[in-house]
């Protein structure tokens, strides 16, 4: 029998909360703020809402955001392939691979994207022709170098090369962070170092890969406004500024082209977010993942015909 | 106990390791048998767990030979010389042997099941079905068949060794290396872990265990082997060697355990 206290209800503390009056009071300040700011975009002509609507769903505008879409797209598959093997390389016993791994980051982070983009504009000035063949030797074809790489093509490896030195050294620190004891586990199991690499290492290394990558291709979807170095003259930016130009109405284009990258933006942070969720199992998201049903029941028949049995562990099968 | 074959499986000759300048194995002599239950122990830093990685070459081997089942591990010898093998088949002679580790080393973002799972499918080329039927099988042989879709990090101390020893013998090796596989564990779960090991060697496995379990090695072992400073200071039937030390060195050591 428990004694007598033990078994009425407790009566619950009621304590008098600690008085936050600097909440109440910063608060009030910041909604002002806001108050003044909506206020001033509802009243100020300046604005000109009405142009905002005009041009927000304007062919060339929308042409725009698929051609800005495309680059960072794009751009940032190149750069993601291209830094899962700088990353691969930076850590490999051929000190020839780290090596170049190490020059590639250090070159193509170490200048400028804009001096980029004008350089691969200008490849064909530099190389007006592309050929294989044995070095010093006999050739074995060759392109003209324009027709290959066109502006869209400029644009693209422009940005994704020079994003790729920045994602190497995003994946060499997620690679870095994984547990040693997790590529000695696989080792110990047999597997191929291939195998290890893709199917034990990265997959947890994406869980530290994924939000500064997030970053980057956010950042990349603005850096594609640079592309009129090259030239490529279809993005969103130069195409609400061509606009802008026409119209002598800056301050409306600005909005609309600050309205599309801000939704493109938002829609990436959504996709972000499921990609975190899928690389986060077992750590941030224990959602059980789904067996075959009829196994698993099978199996659990057994354990707890083999539990019923035992009796040395009772808290463990209470669990 | 387990009746032994006499046949030796693993044959540990002459063993040096060196980190640097640092003599970690000085000349390690060993020899497991068939189906024997062999138990390692001796203060930290004495080399046991740095002789243990030697078998599966997580540690490279500095001098001396070690092999498994007739095959040396690491090299191939020809014509009286050593040659590196390759990574493919070091990866090959893996295979034939279990490790459980100190801190289990489950895959984090696998359940239990796909950890079991992994190399029949991934290394052997089992198919998924085969593969599952066989994993949730040895889940339950350690007690945790309802425990399948858990992962790692919603499963206590105890129970991650249990699906790591599964995962072992999914590969179903020759023989299984333990590498102080309940050191990391709460007190009061090192004793599931010691029961599948003991069920383990029942079952007749060859078992190379690095442990502070004394009761185990008591209970369990076949032979016992003090190391110190990098040697093998003592080694024989556990029952008489922690009944009666015949070494100061091994006295003191278990006189500090016990």
């Amino acid at each position: 029998m428990e004694h007598d206290q033990h078994r009425d209800e407790p009566v619950l503390n009621k304590s008098v909360p600690v008085r936050h009056p600097g909440r109440w009071i910063s608060a009030i300040i910041i909604l002002a703020f806001v108050a003044v700011f909506l206020q001033s975009l509802f009243t100020n002509p300046n604005f000109r809402w009405d142009i905002v609507g005009t041009y927000i769903l304007d062919v060339k505008v929308v042409q725009g955001v698929g051609w800005t879409l495309l680059l960072t797209v794009a751009s940032m598959v190149l750069a993601i392939v291209l830094a899962i093997l700088l990353a691969f390389m930076r850590q490999s016993d051929n000190p020839i691979f780290r090596w170049s791994s190490w020059v590639w980051v250090w070159f193509f982070r170490g200048t400028p994207v804009y001096t980029q983009l004008v350089f691969w504009g200008l490849i064909a000035v530099l190389y007006p022709k592309i050929s294989a063949g044995v070095p010093f030797g006999p050739e074995l074809f060759s392109l003209d170098t324009s027709s290959v790489v066109n502006a869209t093509v400029a644009a693209i490896l422009g940005l994704g090369l020079n994003e790729s030195a920045y994602l190497a050294e995003i994946f060499r620190a997620g690679l870095k962070s994984v547990d040693r004891g997790q590529q000695e586990a696989a080792e110990a199991l047999g597997m191929a170092k291939g195998k290890i690499m893709w199917r034990i290492i990265l997959p947890q290394a994406m869980r530290i890969i994924v939000p500064p990558t997030g970053n980057e291709t956010i950042g990349m979807l603005k850096t594609t406004s640079l592309v009129l170095a090259v030239p490529f003259t279809l993005d969103l930016t130069f195409a609400t500024n061509a606009l802008a130009n026409r119209t002598y109405l800056p301050v409306p284009l600005l909005i609309v082209a600050a309205i599309w990258y801000l939704v493109i933006t938002s829609i990436l942070m959504v996709g972000q977010h499921f990609i975190e969720a899928y690389y986060g199992k077992g750590v941030d998201n224990l959602a059980p993942a789904a067996i075959n049903p009829a196994a698993a029941k099978a199996a659990g028949a057994g354990a707890d015909a083999q539990r019923s049995m035992k009796t040395d562990f009772p808290e463990e099968s209470a669990r | 106990m387990t009746i032994t074959a006499e046949k030796p499986l693993v044959k540990i000759e002459g063993l040096h390791k060196y980190y640097g300048q640092h003599h970690v194995l000085r000349g390690i002599d060993m020899t497991v048998n068939q189906g024997e239950v062999s138990v390692v122990i001796g203060p930290s830093g004495s080399g046991k767990s740095t002789m243990l990685r030697c078998v599966n070459l997580l540690e490279s081997i500095s001098a001396g030979r070690i092999s498994v089942g007739g095959q040396l591990i690491g090299y191939r010898e020809v014509n009286g010389r050593l040659h590196d093998l390759k990574t493919k088949e070091i990866a090959a002679q893996r295979r034939e042997i279990g490790m459980v580790f100190q801190r289990f080393n489950l895959f984090p973002h696998k359940t239990a099941l796909q950890n079991v799972m992994e190399a029949p499918v991934h290394v052997k080329g089992q198919s998924k079905a085969a593969a599952q039927k066989r994993a949730l099988e040895l889940l339950d042989r350690v007690g945790l068949g309802d425990r399948a879709g858990h992962y790692p990090s919603q499963l206590s101390g105890g129970q991650q060794q249990r699906v790591a020893i599964a995962r072992a013998l999914a590969m179903e090796p020759e023989l299984m290396l333990f590498d102080e596989p309940t050191s990391a564990l709460d007190p009061e779960l090192v004793g599931d872990v010691l029961n599948v090991m003991k069920d383990l060697a029942k079952s007749g496995m060859t078992m190379i265990v690095v442990t502070h379990e004394i009761g185990f090695a008591r209970e369990v072992g076949d032979t016992l082997t003090f190391m110190d400073g990098g040697v093998v200071v003592e080694s024989g039937d556990p029952r008489e060697i922690i009944a009666n030390p015949q070494h100061a060195r091994t006295k003191e050591f278990l006189s500090r355990v016990l």
